[in-house]
Formats: C-alpha cells, sequence, structure tokens
C-alpha cells in the first residue's frame, strides 16, 4: 500500500518504480529482490509480479540511468514508470470494502428474514426487524455512499442518471422499514434494500476492477517518452536530469536509439533521426550541427550533442498534446448504454410507483398501506438486473480480450467498438510494424547468422536489435566472439577464433525506403542485409473481415504519398497521404458530421489528436504514449488481426447487454403488476431480485469466448 | 428463546470478525500481488537463487 510514498520526512528515501515486463517465474522475483540490494546505494528491491514492477528504494545520489543499468546487469529490460502513471489507486478498493459491509450486511439480514418469512410472529419478529434494521441502517449508510453521492451530483445539475431510482429506493425502503419496525409491521424491507445494494455495487465493482487491470497494462507498456536527458555542463561533466528539470540552452547528449527529451538543435555530431512517431514520415532524416530536431524523436547512428531550445510546454509534442484536449472534449459527451437506459427507465419508475400509491389512496387504502405498495413498486423496480448487466458482459468481454491480447480501457469503449461503422488506419506503425525488419536473411549461411546475432547482441543500434530479434525468432545459437567492439556511428566488431568480423555501415548503395547493414567476415565476400519497415502479419485478412463486418477503411497517412502507396496498393485501400495532425482531425470531422463513427487506428504522436477525436480508436502496443494514452483498445502483438476480434467481441457483448436488458424488462413486466396489485411481499422482492441478477451474471458468462 | 439469545450474538460476532479480518488484510496489501504471492512460496530463503529463466 506504501509502494508510491513520496519522499516527505528528511530520513524517507526516494523510490523509483521501473517496468520489468521480462519477469516470468519465482526464480525472477528471487533474483530481482535479491540481487539488485547488492548494488550499493539501492536499500530495498520490492516486486510486484501481477503488474511485472518493481520498486526500488535507494539512495538519493543513485541516478536514473545507474538504476536502469543494476536491472540490466541482472537480465532484465526495465521502463522507468515516471509520472505518467496516474494517481487513482484505491477506488477499487473503496468499492471493494462497501460490497464486503453490504454482503456481510445481506447475509445476515437474509437469516433473519427468514425466520421472519417462515412464521415467526409477535416480540420474535420485533426482535427480528430491530435487529436487522441495526445491521442495515449503518451498512447502508456506509456502503451506499457511492450512489447517492452520484445520484445527488445528477439532480444538482438538474440531469438523472441510473443512480437515482437506486438512491430514493433504498432511501425510501430503508425509512419505510424502519416505521414498519417501531409501529410493530408484518413486512420490513431490509433485506430487499441491503441485497439490492450488495448486487449494484458489486457490477459498480466490477466496472471499476476492469478499468483498473487497463490502466495497469498501459501503464507498464508506457515507454517511449523518455524520462529525461544526460546533459552536459560546462565543465564537461555529464548528470542525468529529469524532463521537466530540463531548460533552453543545455546540452544534452542523446545516444544512438535512444529518443530525444527536448526540441533542439544539433551542436555536434551527424546521425539520422526517425521522425515516424511524431510525423508518420517512414525514412530516417539525416540531421548535422545546425539542424532543428525535435522531442520524441529517435535517434538512430551515432551520439549527438544537441542544444536544448524549447522544452515542456513548447515543444511541438505539447502543440500536439493540446489539438489532442481538444478533440477529446467532443468524445465525454458520449452517454453510456446503462444512463440512456436510466433516462427512460427513471421517469417510468417514479411515475408508477407515485401512480400506486396515488390509486390506492383514491381506492381507499389509506396512507400507510398506499405508502408500503409504492415501496415495493420501487424495490421491485429497482434496476438491480438491470445494473448488472451492463457491467457483468462487459468485464467478461474485456477478460476474454484481454487474454487474447487487446486491453480494453473502459466499458463505454466497448460499447462505441461495437457502433463503429468506418476504420481509418495510420500507416507506419500501424498497418506496417513501424520498425526495420530484415527484408530476407535466407541469404546468409548458418556461421554467419550465429557471427551476426553475436554481434548484433552486442549493439543497441535499432538495426542491430532488429536482427537479433529476427535471428533469435529462427533460433539461431550466438557464435563466441572476443573483444567486442562499438564504434558509434560505424558499427560493432570482434575477433571470431582469428578472423576479424564486423557489422557495418553498408558498402554499396542502399534502395530507397530501405536500411541496411554490412556484415564482413574476413575473407569472406561481406554480406549486405536489407531493412524495411513491412506490412503487419494479418493485415490484408484484417481489411477483408473488417469490411465484412460493415466497416469499410482508408489509410491516412502522414507520410509521404510514394512510401503510402506500396501498402495502400497491398491492401487494397484508398489513401490520403502528407496529413498533418489537423489535417487528420479534419478528416474524421467530415465523416462525423456526415454521421459515420470512425474507428482510428493509429500509433504516432500524430495520430494523437485524431485517436482522441475518432469516435472509438485503437492503437498497437508500439505506439507513442501519447497515442496509448488517447486509444480506447490496445493491442499487443504484431499481428494487426486484433483489430476485427476486437470489434466482433463489442458487438458480441453489446447484444448480450441488449439480451440482458430485455431479461430485466421482461422481470418487471412480470413483478411489477404484482407489486401494484400489492402482493409483492419481502420474500416475493427478495426472490425475484436475486433470480434475475443471476440469471444475468449467467447470460453474461457466455462472452468468456467473444474474443476467439 | 434463551437459545437464540445466545446464538445471535455469536453468529454477528463471527460474521463481523469476518468483515474486520477481510479490511485488514486488504489494508495489509495482501490483494497487491495475488500471482507473485503464488510465485513466493517457491523461493528459498536461505540460498541464493539458482535460477532458469
Amino acid at each position: 500500500m506504501n509502494a508510491l510514498a513520496s519522499p516527505v520526512a528528511g530520513d524517507t528515501l526516494p523510490e523509483t518504480l521501473f517496468s520489468v515486463p521480462g519477469m516470468r517465474c519465482a526464480g525472477c522475483i528471487a533474483k530481482l529482490e535479491d540481487g539488485l540490494p547488492r548494488t550499493p546505494g539501492i536499500v530495498s528491491a520490492r516486486v510486484n509480479f501481477t503488474a511485472k514492477r518493481v520498486t526500488l528504494t535507494h539512495l538519493p545520489e543513485l541516478q536514473m540511468p545507474a538504476l536502469q543499468q543494476a536491472i540490466s546487469a541482472l537480465g532484465f529490460e526495465a521502463q522507468p514508470l515516471g509520472s505518467a502513471l496516474p494517481a487513482e489507486d484505491g477506488r477499487s478498493g473503496g468499492l471493494l470494502r462497501a460490497v464486503a459491509v453490504a454482503g456481510f450486511a445481506a447475509m445476515n439480514i437474509m437469516l433473519l428474514s427468514v425466520s421472519v418469512w417462515s412464521g415467526a410472529e409477535g416480540a420474535t419478529r420485533d426482535l427480528f426487524h430491530w435487529l436487522s434494521a441495526g445491521i442495515a441502517l449503518p451498512a447502508i449508510a456506509f456502503a451506499g455512499r457511492p450512489f447517492f453521492k452520484s445520484a445527488w451530483n445528477a439532480l444538482r445539475h438538474g440531469r438523472t442518471n441510473m443512480d437515482v431510482p437506486i438512491s430514493i429506493g433504498v432511501i425510501l425502503a430503508s425509512a419505510l422499514s424502519l416505521f414498519e419496525t417501531i409501529v410493530h409491521g408484518p413486512h420490513a424491507y431490509f433485506d430487499g434494500a441491503v441485497m439490492l445494494l450488495f448486487f449494484l455495487l458489486t457490477g459498480r465493482w466490477l466496472d471499476s476492477v476492469m478499468r483498473d487491470r487497463a490502466r495497469d497494462g498501459v501503464t507498464a507498456l508506457l515507454k517511449h517518452a523518455p524520462a529525461g536527458a544526460l546533459v552536459i555542463d560546462t565543465d564537461g561533466r555529464s548528470s542525468w536530469l529529469d524532463v521537466s528539470a530540463l531548460e533552453p540552452g543545455m546540452t544534452m547528449l542523446v545516444a544512438a536509439g535512444e529518443r530525444l527529451a527536448a526540441d533542439g538543435e544539433v551542436a555536434d555530431g551527424q546521425s539520422r533521426i526517425d521522425l515516424a512517431l511524431l510525423t508518420g514520415e517512414s525514412k530516417p532524416v539525416a540531421v548535422a550541427t545546425g539542424d532543428r530536431v525535435h522531442a520524441g524523436t529517435l535517434n538512430l547512428d551515432a551520439p549527438v550533442r544537441i542544444k536544448v531550445l524549447a522544452t515542456g510546454e513548447d515543444t511541438v509534442i505539447a502543440d500536439i498534446a493540446r489539438l489532442m484536449d481538444q478533440a477529446a472534449q467532443s468524445r465525454s459527451r458520449y452517454v453510456r448504454i446503462a444512463d440512456r437506459a436510466a433516462r427512460l427507465y427513471a421517469p417510468a419508475v417514479h411515475t408508477l410507483a407515485a401512480a400506486s400509491f396515488i390509486g390506492w389512496m383514491i381506492a381507499g387504502a389509506g396512507w400507510h398501506q398506499s405508502l408500503l405498495i409504492a415501496v415495493a413498486v420501487l424495490i421491485i423496480t429497482c434496476p438491480c438486473a438491470l445494473g448488472l448487466a451492463v457491467p457483468a458482459a462487459q468485464i467478461v468481454a474485456a477478460g476474454a480480450l484481454m487474454r487474447s491480447g487487446i486491453l480494453v480501457k473502459d466499458g463505454s469503449a466497448l460499447e462505441r467498438l461495437a457502433e463503429a461503422d468506418r476504420v481509418l488506419f495510420d500507416k507506419t506503425g500501424t498497418l506496417t510494424l513501424g520498425r526495420p525488419e530484415p527484408v530476407d536473411l535466407s541469404a546468409l549461411r548458418p556461421e554467419q547468422k550465429s557471427v551476426a546475432l553475436a554481434l548484433a547482441r552486442s549493439s543497441r543500434h535499432p538495426l542491430s536489435e532488429a536482427l537479433r530479434r529476427a535471428l533469435e525468432r529462427e533460433g539461431v545459437a550466438p557464435s563466441y566472439l572476443t573483444d567486442i567492439r562499438e564504434v558509434a556511428g560505424t558499427g560493432v566488431s570482434a575477433n571470431f577464433g582469428l578472423k576479424h568480423v564486423a557489422l557495418r555501415r553498408p558498402d554499396g548503395v542502399v534502395p530507397e525506403d530501405c536500411l541496411a547493414t554490412t556484415l564482413a567476415i574476413d575473407g569472406e565476400v561481406s554480406a549486405t542485409i536489407l531493412f524495411s519497415d513491412q506490412i503487419r502479419p494479418a493485415a490484408h485478412e484484417t481489411v477483408g473481415k473488417l469490411a465484412e463486418l460493415g466497416l469499410p477503411a482508408t489509410i491516412i497517412s502522414g507520410d509521404r504519398a510514394a512510401a503510402v502507396a506500396p501498402v495502400a496498393r497491398a491492401l487494397g485501400l484508398t489513401a490520403q497521404t502528407g496529413m498533418l495532425p489537423q489535417d487528420k482531425l479534419d478528416t474524421i470531422a467530415r465523416l462525423k458530421a456526415r454521421g459515420e463513427k470512425v474507428l482510428m487506428v493509429g500509433d504516432g504522436l500524430n495520430d494523437g489528436p485524431a485517436l482522441a477525436a475518432g469516435h472509438v480508436s485503437m492503437a498497437p502496443g508500439s505506439a507513442s504514449d501519447a497515442g496509448q494514452i488517447a486509444a480506447d483498445a490496445i493491442f499487443l502483438g504484431d499481428s494487426l488481426a486484433p483489430v476485427a476480434t476486437a470489434i466482433r467481441a463489442a458487438r458480441a457483448t453489446q447484444k448480450v447487454v441488449r439480451q440482458n436488458f430485455a431479461m430485466a424488462i421482461g422481470y418487471n413486466v412480470v413483478a411489477v403488476p404484482l407489486a401494484i396489485m400489492g402482493l409483492a411481499t419481502p420474500l416475493i422482492a427478495a426472490l425475484a431480485m436475486s433470480g434475475s441478477s443471476l440469471i444475468v451474471v449467467a447470460n453474461a458468462l457466455r462472452l468468456r469466448s467473444a474474443a476467439t | 428463546m434463551s437459545g437464540i439469545a445466545v446464538l445471535i450474538p455469536i453468529a454477528l460476532l463471527l460474521g463481523l470478525g469476518g468483515l474486520f479480518a477481510f479490511f485488514w488484510s486488504l489494508h495489509s496489501g495482501q490483494y497487491e500481488d495475488l500471482d507473485g504471492a503464488s510465485l513466493r512460496i517457491l523461493i528459498d530463503d536461505d540460498r541464493p537463487q539458482e535460477d532458469e529463466c
């Protein structure tokens, strides 16, 4: 619980959170928790296996790169978890507490109620009613707070939501039951009121668990935004500064394979910069001293010194973030299906209850009996199954989707996914993998592959990493090399037995849109390995499936027409190219005005505003942080197939939700006339309520295989 | 009747005991890392690890 405690007191040590996706077994936990404190300066390490996180308590002198180094020395890849982690923990915890209290109260009151129903009379019945009141009233006061608060908020703003009929029903039922108890009446509805809260809280808690789980999953994926930069001061000493501490005028050293933390100007060095996340441009741009570079872009070739010109709020990234905020406002107007139902349902229920009260008064039943009947109507119609109908279905579906690698952020995202009738794809990183992949490795002999793997393993250059991944996938075993040296901007070289081997800049001319590296082994013809950004697996089938589902697709890309054309041709899609973030927004707005519900699939920073503006949006797990934060759902892995899977699962969920609504309403059609006629005793109310809730949950469980 | 007078308080106290035990476990962070808890039992306390992952 205290994992996130901030170092307030003078003697508390700083804690830093890392995401370590690579831990898989008990050995990893032991390795991290025993191994990390052996690094001088690290006081303790605590692993959370579920969230794949490590919390390090360390001396203040120890800086980010050193901590990361300590973890990678143990063989794990670690990403610092910075301020991207929203401090919203504890909401589920609070709801769980309310569920526990309501559950405890419901069980005990039910026990007492059963005795009353089976014929307890006189003093015994009164005693049981008083006991029930003693348990129910505090329990309702505690467990009902989420509903009362939300209902009060809605009423104050002149709106109504699902919580209004719930709150009125629960409060009226408990007040009347208390009165009944005082006047020694035969019926008290404490059990009904508390059980109602219990079922509804369960639904609410499921909803929040789903959101927490998805948020944890997404947080673990956030990685691209550099948490800081290595800054060189005038004496030539370097120190790691957090991104918020960077100021214009500083000089930062950006290693090959690192992302820039601020906008600036190249002060020294030559390299190529990958702009894919920022603009969608797939071809790296060569930069030299004096060129402008932007935060969030990736330095590919060699370390460069960059003079910081703009930080934080003034960077291009921040501009895009502002555009995103504006775009997201239209999204917040979406009303969830349960609240849409409540808009019709709440007035109907209240009218019905009021009508039965007036009707019985006119029929001459006296105000006491009339009120009793009106409360029975309220309790019976209270949307118990309705409150569970949506969250139960959505959490089962979200669980199924999560198992197949799709993180859906909340229930409303599932509802909107089901409504989408148009797809817009970004190109770089969305339809394509967004990273260089070796085009053809079959030309290499096994020995060359082994040497290449051994060389590639010792460099963090993006091409080396792509080569390593591809070779490891093929199951190649690395050769044993000695004297491995990496020269920035040139390549890696080493000795293989008596031969000198190297992985270096290509010799010949590299074809357009390709990157390349040359593998040189002494006494042999060197082999050039070409890399290019390739179309995601299953992209063609997915586009076809989406069309079958009634979602025609088009491409909107920030890349040049020449780079988009091959992808568009391969997938049979039309494309708009060279689009700025604002252009993408305009396209979506135009489609929206025509009444189309756009599913935006994109990954880059430049897609952020479009992702936020689309009716619903998805991003791959490799997307930029901004993309992942803006998207409603994130799919992991290389394949594009999850996009179609998510649509199908969302539609199946919506079908089950509608069935659940139909069942809840069907039950009301039977039960409400009984209540209006004054025949609904607390026993009938309790049976009907739990019966309909169970049916709704059972129906929702059918979605377990929705994502297959 | 006298049986009830004894049994009901006992039942309520047991229930409350369960409720507080749950609150306590929630507060002491026992639900923080459910997957990790099932693995930690496999870790030896006394020896450094020879692990295979």
